[in-house]
C-alpha cells in the first residue's frame, strides 16, 4: 500500500513524524456502545409494544425478554399489560439511538472513515470473499481492513437503521411529517417497514455477535481499540476535534 | 375478561358494570404507592438480560422514563404546526361502523340520555351556562374525514362532524390563552389537551359519525375529535370542559402513556 506517498510529497513534515492512532478511535468505541445499548432498548421495548396489536397472529414476543415492566402486574394496576412502559422506553432509546446515530455519522464522514473502511465495494470482491469463506480460507488477521462482505454489511446495516428511523418518525408523527409517511403508502405499511427493519437489525446483531465471539481479538478491540495505524492524513481519523483542527489547519 | 351472558342489546347491558373486584380488593387498592407500584412493575430479569448490569434502583430508572416522557411533550409541542394539516380522505374510504375500544367490553357501555344530557362548563371560562343537544343543534357543523391512530397501532379512517373547538370555545368566551383544555366523561373517563391543539382548525365537538348522530359506543352524545393526536387523547360521552393552566392529566396518562401523545 503506497497510498500515503501523495501526501508525502505535498507536506513532507507530516511524513518525517508520522504519527499512529488506535483502529477505533475512543470516540468510536463510545459511539459504538451507546449505539448496542439504544438498539437493545429499542429491540426489546418495540417487541412488547408489538404485542399490544400485532402485525402477525402467530408472532408474539416473550414478555422475559421485552422491555416495559411485569405484565401481570401492570395489567391489574394500570390497566396495560406493560405497554405503557414500553413505549416510556422506546422514547427514550430513540433519542438515544438518533443523536448518536448523528454523531456516528458526521465522524463516519468528516474523518474520512467511511471512505477508508467502508468503501468502495466492489461485487467480485464480494463474491471473492463469500468463494473464500465456504471454502474457510476467509483470513482475519488484520483487523483493519474491511473484507468487502464485511463492508456490505456495515453499509447495509447503517442503510436499514436510517431506514428504521424514518418509518417510526412516520409512525410517531403521520400528521407532522405526513409527506414522509406518505412514502410508506400506509399507517400500517409504515408499521410494516419498521418490523421488518427490527428482523434485519435482530439478523444483522446475530451474525455480528457469533463473528465477534469467534474471533474474540475484534471486540477486545472495540473495547481497547484494537493496533495502532498510521495516521496519515487519508487515514484522518482523530480521537478528537481538538487535533482534527491542529492536523489540518497548517 | 369474563364469560358473561349474553344481553338483549350489545350496547344495552342489562347489569351494570360487575364492581365486586373493586370492593374485594378496597383495603389492597387504599395501599398502593405510586412509586412502589412503578418499581414493582420494572421488569428486572429483562433489564438485566437487556443492558447487561444489574439495577438495582427500579425507582431511580422509572423517574428517568417519567422525566424523558415529560421532556417529550415539550419536543411534541415544539413539532407542532398550528395550522399544519393532518391528510384528510375520501368518503369512500371512510369505515362504518369505527373500530371500538374503551376502558371495558362494549357491551358493558352504559349509554348517555341526550335528552337529560348536559355539557357543564368549568374553568377560565366566562358564559358557564351548560350546554343541551339542543343548543348544539344551531351551530355550523364542520366535517373533517381523517385517521385515526390507537396507541396500540392500528387506524382507520373516519368521518366525523361537529362544531369546530376553536369556534366553541371563542363562543363560550374562554381564555385561549390558558394553557390545557381538560374534558370529563360520563364513564369517569377524564383527559386532556393542550391549548394549540384545541385552536387546530381540525379539532372538533364530534356529535356524528358517517353523517349520522355518533352511536353509543362512539361517545354519543358529544366526543372530541382531533386530527392531530392518538385516539386515547379523543374522549366520548364528554359531560363537562374546563379550560385551566393547571396540569389536569389524563386516565391513560395517569398510567404512565404520553400525556402530549401528538401525531
Amino acid at each position: 500500500m503506497n497510498r500515503n506517498d501523495g501526501a508525502a510529497t505535498s507536506r513532507p513534515q507530516r511524513a518525517a513524524a508520522a504519527k499512529t492512532r488506535k483502529l477505533h478511535p475512543l470516540p468510536l468505541r463510545i459511539m459504538h456502545w451507546t449505539n448496542a445499548v439504544a438498539i437493545l432498548i429499542m429491540i426489546g421495548s418495540g417487541w412488547r409494544i408489538y404485542n399490544d396489536e400485532p402485525l402477525f397472529g402467530f408472532l408474539f414476543f416473550s414478555e422475559t425478554f421485552s422491555l416495559g415492566g411485569d405484565p401481570i402486574k401492570s395489567l391489574q394496576l394500570h390497566g396495560n399489560a406493560g405497554y405503557a412502559g414500553a413505549e416510556q422506553w422506546h422514547f427514550l432509546g430513540m433519542w438515544i439511538l438518533v443523536i448518536n446515530g448523528l454523531a456516528y455519522l458526521a465522524y463516519g464522514f468528516f474523518t474520512g472513515r467511511f471512505k477508508r473502511m467502508l468503501w468502495p465495494i466492489r461485487p467480485s470482491e464480494v463474491l471473492a470473499t463469500v468463494r473464500d469463506a465456504l471454502r474457510f480460507h476467509l483470513g482475519h488477521d488484520d483487523l483493519t481492513v474491511y473484507n468487502a462482505v464485511q463492508k456490505t454489511l456495515y453499509v447495509g446495516i447503517i442503510t436499514v437503521v436510517i431506514i428504521e428511523v424514518l418509518a417510526g418518525l412516520a409512525i410517531w408523527k403521520p400528521v407532522q411529517f405526513s409527506t414522509l409517511a406518505m412514502l410508506f403508502y400506509s399507517f400500517q405499511g409504515a408499521r410494516y417497514v419498521h418490523f421488518f427493519g427490527m428482523f434485519a437489525i435482530v439478523l444483522f446483531l446475530i451474525v455480528h455477535v457469533a463473528l465477534a465471539l469467534l474471533v474474540p481479538k475484534t471486540l477486545v478491540a472495540m473495547v481497547s481499540g484494537g493496533p495502532q495505524v498510521e495516521d496519515a492524513p487519508e487515514n484522518l481519523a482523530p480521537t478528537t476535534p481538538v487535533v482534527l483542527a491542529t492536523q489540518t489547519g497548517d | 375478561m369474563s364469560i358473561r351472558s349474553p344481553a338483549p342489546s350489545r350496547f344495552r347491558p342489562t347489569k351494570p358494570i360487575d364492581q365486586s373486584v373493586l370492593t374485594n380488593n378496597k383495603a389492597l387498592l387504599e395501599t398502593i404507592d405510586r412509586r412502589g407500584v412503578l418499581r414493582g412493575t420494572l421488569s428486572l430479569g429483562a433489564l438485566t438480560f437487556l443492558t447487561g448490569c444489574d439495577i438495582t434502583n427500579a425507582g431511580a430508572v422509572q423517574s428517568v422514563l417519567t422525566a424523558v416522557s415529560a421532556w417529550n411533550d415539550g419536543a411534541q409541542a415544539l413539532l407542532f404546526g398550528a395550522n399544519h394539516l393532518a391528510p384528510t380522505f375520501s368518503e369512500a374510504e371512510v369505515v362504518k361502523p369505527p373500530r371500538y375500544n374503551g376502558m371495558f367490553d362494549v357491551e358493558d357501555i352504559k349509554p348517555v340520555d341526550g335528552k337529560t344530557w348536559k355539557l357543564e362548563l368549568a374553568g377560565r371560562i366566562s358564559d358557564k351556562q351548560p350546554w343541551t343537544t339542543q343548543s348544539f343543534a344551531g351551530l355550523p357543523e364542520q366535517e373533517v374525514i381523517i385517521r385515526h391512530v390507537c396507541v396500540e397501532g392500528w387506524d382507520y379512517i373516519g368521518q366525523w362532524e361537529g362544531v369546530n373547538l376553536r369556534m366553541f370555545l371563542e363562543k363560550v368566551g374562554a381564555d385561549l390563552s390558558a394553557k390545557y383544555v381538560s374534558f370529563r366523561c360520563a364513564d369517569d373517563y377524564y383527559g386532556s389537551i393542550d391549548m394549540a391543539t384545541a385552536l387546530h382548525p381540525q379539532t372538533i365537538l364530534a356529535t356524528k359519525y358517517a353523517r349520522e348522530p355518533i352511536a353509543d359506543p362512539f361517545g354519543f352524545p358529544l366526543r372530541l375529535r382531533t386530527a392531530t393526536k392518538l385516539g386515547f387523547k379523543n374522549p366520548k360521552w364528554i359531560t363537562a370542559i374546563e379550560v385551566t393552566n393547571e396540569y389536569p392529566g389524563g386516565y391513560w396518562e395517569d398510567r404512565g402513556y404520553n400525556w402530549f401523545s401528538g401525531m
